[in-house]
Formats: C-alpha cells, structure tokens, sequence
C-alpha cells in the first residue's frame, strides 16, 4: 500500500512548516503551494488523499479554488481561516469543504480531523447496513431502524431522515442550510429552527446526556456534525 | 350592500383618544349641593382600592364633615404667587406634574389663577394634567358653563365672571351630577351647612330662592342630559356611517353689531344644539375704533375657542362679503345680533335686509341682545387728529387764495374747487377729515362768498340747496373713497403676506443650514409684521438652544412648554398671555423642530387672526424646512456609518488576519517541537511547553481584544435564530475543551425551558467566558452548576461557582472593562472577559447580573426576555 498524500495550500511558510510536520509525523507524503494557481496544478498532479487549504491566499480566494476543484476531485478537504467570521466557514463548506479549522489551531485538532476524514473516505467502521453511534445506539440503515441499549427507539420520519443525512456524511460538517435543504426541502433553508428542534429531539432520543453530546455535536454559527 | 354601513377603521382609529388621563367632574346646580363632600368620598375609595391619589387643591371652607374626608390622604402644599404685594395661595401645576399621581383632585375647575400663573384658568392647569396622562377630579357648578353663564345670569341675577368652555365638560370622560333637591339645600343653607362667598353673601339672598334654585337644577340635568345625547349621537356616527349627516348645515356668525360676548356665545350654543360647525367673521370697514376693533377682535379668540373658525373680512360692502363667505364655507345659517339690525337707520337697508337681498337662499337669525348690551352705553369718542389740522389749513388757504377772485370766479366753479378740496382731503387723509372738510367748506364758502359777505346769512334761499349738495357730495365722496382706501389697504396687505410667503417657501427651498432658516424667517417676518424672532432648536439631548444672531430677550422656560406641549403660548394664547412673545412650536409631520419666538412691537397685532395666521403659516413653513434639513443630514450620517461601519470591518478583518496568522505559527510550531521533544524524552520539553502555554495565552487576550474591539464599535450585527437552551450550553462546555477537566459540572436544564433568540455564537462566547471565570476562580474538584428556567416571562441562564465569592463593592462594577475581581492577583487575564459578556448581553437586550450564593461561591445570572416561540408550520410526524 502506497504512502498517503496530503496538500497543504497555505501561504506562510511556518505555518506550512509546522503542519507539513504533523502530517509528515501521521505518514503522509507532503506537498505544498503557496497559491491559488499553484495549488490547483499540483492538486491536479500529486492527487492528494487530503488537502489543507488556506482560505486567504494571495493570488485569490480559497472558496474559489475549492468549486473548481469541486468540479473534478472529490478529495477531502480542511479550510484554515483566520477570521473569526463563520461567514467564511460556511461558504467554504457550501463550496464544498469537508471541515475547518480557525487560526490559531492545535497540532492535535488538525489531526484529529485528518483521521476522522480519513476514516470517512475508507469506508467507516460499521458493517453492512449496521452503523453504531457512540457505545450504546444503533442504526440500522437498511431496516430504518434505530435502538439504543438493545431498546429499539421510535423516530418521526423527519428525525430519521436528519439522521440519516448526517450518517451520509459522517465526520463532515455540515452547515444549516445544507441539512435544510437535504431534510425539508430546498423552500426551508431559512428556517434554521427547524433543524435545531429536530436536532434536539435527536439528542434527547439518542444521547446519554443531550447537552453535553458524544456524536451529535454542535458547530456554533455554522452546523452540525455526526461523530 | 350592508358592508358600505360599517365602520371605517381609520374612522374607528381616529375616534380613539391619545393616552390621556380621565376627567371626573362632580356637578351640580347651585353651590352647597355637597360636591366636594362627594369628591373626596369617591378619592377615599380609589386610595382605598390602592390607587395613588393626592388633592392638589380642596377648599373645605371649614366644613367639618368635609374636611374629615381628608384625613389619610396627601394634600399637596399651595404655591405662593405675590400679586399686588400680596401673596395668593394657588394651586401648584408643577408641583402635580413632578409627582406624577394615579389621581389627583383640583376643586373649583372655574377658578382663575392669579396674574402671572402658567395659565389664566384653572381649567387650562386640568387640561395640562390630563395631557400628561394623570387622572384629575374636579367640580363645577352649571352656572360656570360659558354656554349657559348668561342664561344663568338672567335667571338669578347675580353675574358670574369665572367659566368654564363647554369643551371641557363635553370632553369630560366622567360627570358625576351632584344632586340636592331645592328644599334640602334650602334648609342645609338656613342650617348653616353652606358656606358662602362673602363676594356673593349679598347676592345670596337672591340667588337662593326657591324658584332660581329649581331653574338651575333644570338647566343642570338638561346640560347633563345634551351631554349623554351628544356621546349616544357620536357613538352612532362611530357605529356607522348611516348617511343622516350628509346634510350640512353650518353657521355663521357675524361680529362688530355690538355686544360680542352674547352674540358669540348664543352662536356657539346654537352650532353645539345642532351639531354643526360655526365660523366667525368681522367686517372691518376701516372706520372702526381702537376699541371696537379690539373687542371684535377678542369677540373673534373667544369664537375661536368655542370651536368657530374665525376671519376678518376687509371691504365697504359687508352684505356681499358675508353672503360670499357663507356660500364658499357652505354656511347656510347667518346670526346677526338685534342690535346691529335696529341700529342702521331708515333711510339705508338694514344689514339683514341686504343679505335678504344679495343671498335670499340664506337663512338670517336675528340673536336676541344680551343684558350686557342693554347696560353698555354706546360711548362717543373723539376721532383721531390725523388729517384735521391739515383739511381745515387746506379750507382756509384755499378760501385764501379765492378772497381776491370774489366776483371774477362763478360761485359754481367755486364749490367745484371746494369739492375738489373735500375730495383731496378724503384721499389724503380719510373719512372723518373729509367729513370736517366738507362742514368747514360749506361754513367758509358761505361766510366769505355769499351775501350778505362776512355772515352766515343767506341772502339767496337757493344757496341752501348748493350748501346741501355741497354736503353730501364732500360727506359720500369722503367715504367712498376712505372705504375704498381702507380695502385696498387691506387687500395689499393681503396680497404682501402671500407674496411674502410665497417667497420665503422659495428661499427656504433653497437653505441648507438651520440658521438660513432662521435667517429667511426672521427677515420675512420683520418685512411683513415688522417683528423680532428667535429660532431655537434641540440639539441631540433635547435642550433647546437659541440660534445666534437672534437677540431678543426670551422665556426659556416657556420655550421649553411650548416644545413639551406642541401649543403656542404666550402673546395672544391662553398659556402666559402677559408675556412679551408669541411662542410657537414648529410642527412638523414627524415631530415638533423647535420653537419660533415672535415679538411684535405693537401688541394687538397679534390678536388679528390674519396675523396669527400669517406666523403659523410662517412657522410651519419652518418646521417643514427644519424637518427636511434633519433628512438629509440623517441621510449624509447613514451614509458617512455605512462607510466607516465598513471600514472598521475590513480593519478588525485585516488586524484579526494579521495577528492571528503569526500566532498560528508560534503556537503550531511550538507544539511541534513539544511533541517531538517529547518522543525523544528531553529536558528542554518544559520549555517548549512553556513556549506554547505562553501562545496560547497571548492568542485568548488577542481574541478577546478583538471580540471587545468588534463590539464596541457598535457595528455587531445580530445573527439571532432559535436556540434550544441545552445546545447553547451544550456547545459552551464543548468550546472550553479540557479548561473543565478539574471541575465537575452539574448541568440543570429544565426541559420545559423554552428556546432564546439570540446570536449562537455571541451566547455561547458569553456563556464560554463566564465558565471559564468560574473554572478559574474556584478550587479544583469543586462543583460548578449551569442552569436554565424560565421565570417571569424571562429565560434565566445560571452560572455558580463553589470559589471565594465575589469581591467586596458593587457587583456591577465588575463588568466593566479592566477590571478584575483582585487587584495583582496570580489568576491572569486583563478583565475582558466579563466585559464582553456584559457587551453580548446589551445586545440581546438581556440583563447580566452577579451576586454571592446564600451557601457560598459566586452566582452569574443572564435574565434573556421570554420572546413567543416560532411556529413549525407542518406536521411534525409527517414529512411536508
């Protein structure tokens, strides 16, 4: 099995430096680019297993570089931006990004998000139709059912459909509008309370503890994500 | 269709009052009927019920029984006013308005304050009152109602000088009538039990026989009764538009025939019985005297009250101007008073016969005189000395020149050039002159040109009829031509205050800054009245300043009133009439732009409704001009925020970027090394550790810089949504990460609160940083409790601590920027934090507040108003 690749487009160089090193440390084979235009030829060249991507660049917009390369790879991608703005996130993750970082981040965060996207893309842990959320829930996907501790658990169709949308892509976030759209329909997509009832009905049905939850996390301003 | 009979909702809009506080008016028929007993009585209950009631001015003239009455309520202290070296105990407005009562009760509505008080009457101190929204109780006799006072007065006898306008007892929320039958009052007054006056001591004995004291308490009920009848007809105009009122029928009076006072009053109870709208008109021929012209003119304001619209009318010809007037205003009912009828002489039409003439679709109504006519003397007066000395030189020099011509000259042509005289004179200098021309013509002409010469003799008999066409010629051609005179006097001063408006509107088109404004006005006003003004506009805390360059010695205080009360006052109106100014708001549609300060040198100018009219035009021309300036200065200011709003945001946006992307390197790197150092196990981890402590805390003070930084420039836009209370806290536990580690959290959410509305991200930052204040100020392994509940429509979010408390001093002060619990304490952190909560909490409109727990240990609360939840507008168990 061939070594994994991973990208970093980021314009500063010790920045560069220092993730280049964490991925090296997790056994990827590094590349780099410091633009726009650098970045897409080498994303197109090396076909990288992951791609950090920088979202101020400066030759152009990281969003953009994404749709692009949206168009022909679907390779995971993690955003660094260093506004604290989640406009910018959810942009980059409408674009298609798989997850973001804000600057400053850890070395462990980054990561830790590598390998769950990583895990993603080789097909998760479940099998078959059986996905297990945390110690104690189980979906069965193929059945639409869902019990947790050996006790089957009753969810609405909508509840289900929402859990089922996030199991599609477990590990990423994914932002309000993405869920509205995927669960109620392309005419809801503003209405974000929705989704934060149903999330909560969700973690009530599923979680130990519904404010402190294990696998149906928050992303604040932006999204959810499943575990 | 039934639909075109229902209300009209803008109809139904517009009957409903303003916020205005409740008038209760105890009446009664005669004095001692006990109103004030009932008044206080009816107080005693409402304090009783808890309301908070004061008596702002009760007379119980020493009655005991009323007087008890008094006992637990809050009599407020009488203001002094030194009047003629006397001081006058008064009822005390602002006194009232300071402590702003539920109710407060002000006996005797009619009383008249002392000179020199806010208002000439009490009734208008009432009116204020209820302007501001307090509740007022007050009494009143039937004989203080204007509409009735000379009924009244002819009934009993005895005048009564204090009113009260029938609007305020029409417009009276309540009337409580206080009623005794004649016998009952009869022997409480022979008891002693009523308290007389001693003004009207020597009238009592007239006033209360048996006979009046029946009349007043028919005239009493049959007032109350129109009151109720006229709020059954008003309901039902609000009920429906039935179309019984498209007829109208309105009436006009015509002023100037002598006794105003009754004729306007007859007028207005005439309009009021059939619920029709009144004007009020003078003539002025341009011959009236000071006098006159200052009674019509104050026969015209009190109209004006009573609800008349009222105009001076200007020409020779009142007939025709009259019958103009009512067939423009669709008045089809003219009231002319008797006196005028009677007065006009034989040998010329009547007044009413000459409307009978020119407008015979009319309706003429001859008032009956009131008793002040018959008592008022019709005084002579000297006419002014304009023009005498002149027309008799003029005479005499002409008679002069014409000595030595005796006998060359026809005497024909010589009356010819004596007419020609009178004319001049009629001209030059008006009708009374003429009319002296004309005498002293005929005199000289006589003495000096006819024989016998030197002598008034008349040798000729046909001389008499020259003399007498002499006359009449001087005496008609005099009038015609002052008349004339007089209208085109009036109708120039007319057309000039038009094209004075009509200019100025032009110049204020064009002004840019308040104080052309001012400029305009002041200079159309000193052309067209010769006045003085003062412009004075609030600035941005609502003080009213005055423009420069208007120096005019002004009532600050009564600018201010003017301003509160969007109502003229001063010169000419009923709030401080003595003062030097006319005082009048500059309302504009959105809101009153100041006050415009007028003073005119001559002080009945303003009493003319022409003029009056003129500075309210000139001061709504004004405020229009101010309120237009106030748009395109907002409209510059958004523009100007707009920009600069986007400016601080690119700004933080690049200092956040700029700040963070080294920070990024420092702390990454530093961990990089700290992980590889680790792996190999050497000594010079704990620096590297050190190295990314230190990052780490210099990236918490940066964000916290930034986050205050981008909230205190004002420009946080709120991204607020619905948010479940457990996934607010739920994600603030999440973003602090292992900061909780050594602390156990003890989560009590209860699950019937219901969902905030806020921003997601400010709450949880809030809620971020005041776990992390607990974390850091309280021991290791103690609890830390997060709560949330609703309570008293508010969503309380609760932070506690098991630490040392809060710092002694005042709670609040803790959220203030820089500053921290101790001073140099070992805990870092510059006192940001709670700052920021507060900032967040502004924001939402939420209150932030600490306090010490009963059992130890700090408590911060977030009190979140309770908003009513969103609705889902599908099945919830089924897809949409």
């Amino acid at each position: 099995m061939h070594a994994l690749t991973a990208l970093i487009i980021e314009d500063e160089a010790a920045i560069r430096r220092f993730v280049r090193s964490a991925l090296e440390d997790e056994g990827y084979r590094v590349f780099e680019a410091d633009t726009v235009a650098r970045g897409l030829i080498e994303a197109g060249t090396r076909k990288p297993d992951v791609l950090v991507l920088d979202l101020g660049l400066p030759d152009g917009d990281g969003v953009s570089l994404l749709l692009d390369l949206r168009s022909w790879s679907k390779v995971p991608v993690i955003v660094l931006s260093a506004r604290v703005d989640e406009v910018d996130k959810i942009a980059a993750l409408d674009a298609g990004a798989d997850d973001y970082l804000t600057k400053p981040f850890g070395v462990g965060e980054l990561l830790a998000r590598v390998r769950a996207l990583q895990r993603r893309r080789s097909g998760g842990e479940g099998n078959g139709s059986l996905v297990r959320l945390g110690e104690a829930v189980t979906v069965d996907l193929a059945n639409r059912s869902v019990s947790r501790g050996g006790e089957p658990v009753h969810l609405t169709q909508l509840e289900y459909r929402l859990l089922a949308t996030l199991l599609a892509h477990r590990g990423k976030v994914l932002t309000h509008r993405q869920l509205l759209q995927e669960v109620w329909g392309p005419g809801y997509v503003e209405h974000s309370h929705y989704l934060r009832i149903y999330m909560a009905h969700l973690r009530q049905k599923l979680e130990a503890d519904p404010a402190q939850p294990r696998f149906l996390r928050t992303e604040t301003g932006v999204g959810y994500r499943l575990l | 269709m039934d639909d075109d009979l229902r209300p009209d909702p803008d109809a139904l809009l517009a009957a409903l009052p303003a916020p205005r506080g409740k008038l209760k008016l105890f009446f009664g028929a005669a004095p001692g009927v006990g109103k004030t007993y009932a008044m206080l009585a009816e107080a005693q209950e409402k304090r009783a019920a808890g309301l908070d009631v004061v008596v702002g001015w009760v007379d119980t003239h020493g009655r005991a029984e009323t007087e008890a009455l008094l006992a637990g309520l809050e009599v407020l202290p009488r203001k002094q006013i030194a009047w003629r070296g006397k001081q006058v105990p008064e009822f005390d407005l602002d006194a009232v308005l300071a402590r702003r009562p539920a109710l407060v009760v002000v006996d005797e509505l009619p009383h008249s304050n002392a000179p020199g008080s806010r208002h000439p009457k009490r009734w208008q101190d009432v009116d204020e009152l209820l302007a501001a929204g307090i509740d007022v109780y007050s009494a009143m006799n039937v004989q203080h109602l204007d509409s009735l006072n000379d009924v009244v007065s002819g009934v009993t006898g005895v005048a009564v000088a204090e009113t009260v306008p029938d609007h305020v007892f029409d417009r009276a929320s309540e009337v409580r009538l206080v009623d005794l039958p004649p016998d009952d009052l009869l022997l409480r007054l022979a008891a002693g039990k009523v308290y007389l006056p001693e003004v009207a001591e020597r009238a009592a004995g007239h006033f209360f026989r048996k006979g009046n004291l029946i009349a007043l308490r028919e005239l009493a009920l049959r007032r109350l009764a129109d009151r109720v009848d006229g709020q059954m007809r008003a309901q039902r105009e609000v009920q429906s538009r039935a179309p019984v009122w498209a007829t109208s029928l309105g009436v006009l009076l015509v002023l100037g025939q002598g006794d105003e006072d009754s004729a306007v009053r007859q007028a207005a109870r005439l309009a009021r019985a059939l619920s029709a709208p009144w004007h009020a008109v003078w003539v002025d021929r341009g011959h009236a005297s000071a006098a006159a012209r200052s009674r019509a003119l104050a026969a015209l304001a009190q109209a004006e009250e009573q609800g008349a619209h009222t105009l001076v009318l200007a020409g020779p010809v009142p007939a025709s101007l009259i019958a103009d007037y009512a067939r423009r205003h669709n008045l089809s009912l003219l009231a002319l008073s008797q006196r005028g009828n009677r007065a006009r002489g034989f040998w010329r039409a009547s007044l009413q016969q000459q409307l009978a003439q020119r407008a015979p679709e009319l309706n003429c109504l001859i008032l009956a005189a009131g008793e002040r006519a018959k008592a008022a003397a019709a005084g002579w007066r000297w006419p002014d000395a304009g023009g005498w000395w002149q027309s008799t030189l003029a005479c005499l020099a002409l008679t002069a020149a014409m000595l030595p011509l005796r006998g060359v000259l026809d005497a024909a042509n010589l009356v010819m050039l004596y007419l020609l005289l009178v004319l001049l004179a009629a001209v030059r200098y008006g009708r009374t002159p003429a009319a002296w021309a004309a005498v002293l013509s005929v005199a000289l002409f006589d003495f000096f040109f006819i024989e016998p010469h030197l002598s008034f003799a008349v040798s000729d008999i046909q001389y008499l009829i020259t003399f007498a066409v002499m006359l009449t010629v001087g005496l008609v051609a005099g009038q015609l031509v002052a008349s004339q005179r007089q209208s085109a006097a009036q109708a120039g001063r007319r057309e000039a205050h038009t094209r004075y408006l009509y200019e100025m509107a032009r110049e204020l088109g064009s002004a840019l800054m308040p104080e052309q404004v001012g400029e305009i006005t002041g200079r159309f006003l000193q052309a067209s009245l010769n006045a003085q003004i003062s412009l004075w506009l609030p600035d941005a805390e609502e003080q009213l300043e005055a423009l420069p360059d208007t120096p005019l010695a002004v009532d600050a205080a009564l600018v201010r009133w003017s301003f509160d009360h969007q109502q003229a006052a001063g010169q000419g109106t009923h709030t401080l009439p003595d003062a030097a100014q006319l005082y009048l708001p500059l309302q504009a549609p959105m809101r009153t732009r100041g006050v415009l300060v007028v003073a005119v040198p001559d002080a009945l100018a303003l009493a003319d409704p022409d003029n009056r009219r003129l500075c309210e035009a000139v001061a709504a021309l004004a405020a229009q001009t101010l309120e237009r300036l106030h748009y395109i200065e907002v409209a510059q200011q958004t523009l100007l925020s707009m920009e600069s709003e986007r400016l601080r945001h690119s700004l933080l946006a690049a200092l956040s970027h700029d700040l963070r992307t080294p920070l990024t390197a420092l702390s990454g790197n530093a961990e990089t090394l700290l992980l590889a150092l680790q792996r190999e196990g050497r000594a010079e981890q704990e620096q590297a550790a050190l190295l990314l402590a230190q990052s780490q805390r210099i990236t918490r003070l940066v964000t916290n810089l930034l986050e205050m930084a981008r909230l205190q420039a004002g420009g946080v836009t709120l991204h607020q949504d619905w948010l479940p209370a457990d996934e607010v806290i739920g994600s603030a536990i999440a973003a602090l990460g292992g900061v909780l580690d050594t602390h156990p959290l003890q989560l009590d959410i209860d699950p019937a609160c219901p969902m905030l509305y806020g921003d997601a991200i400010l709450l949880e930052r809030l809620l971020v940083n005041l776990l992390e204040n607990a974390a850091k100020y309280s021991p290791p392994g103690s609890p830390i409790c997060v709560s949330a509940a609703a309570e008293d429509g508010r969503i309380l979010l609760r932070v506690a601590d098991r630490g040392p408390g809060l710092p002694p001093g005042d709670p609040a002060r803790l959220f203030d920027a820089f500053s921290r619990g101790e001073r140099e304490s070992a805990i870092s952190g510059v006192g940001l934090g709670l700052a920021i909560c507060r900032t967040i909490a502004d924001v939402h409109g939420a209150r932030l507040s600490a306090a010490n727990r009963h059992d130890g240990g700090a408590c911060f609360t977030l009190s979140l108003p309770q908003l009513p939840p969103p609705a889902l507008d599908f099945d919830p168990e089924n897809l949409p």
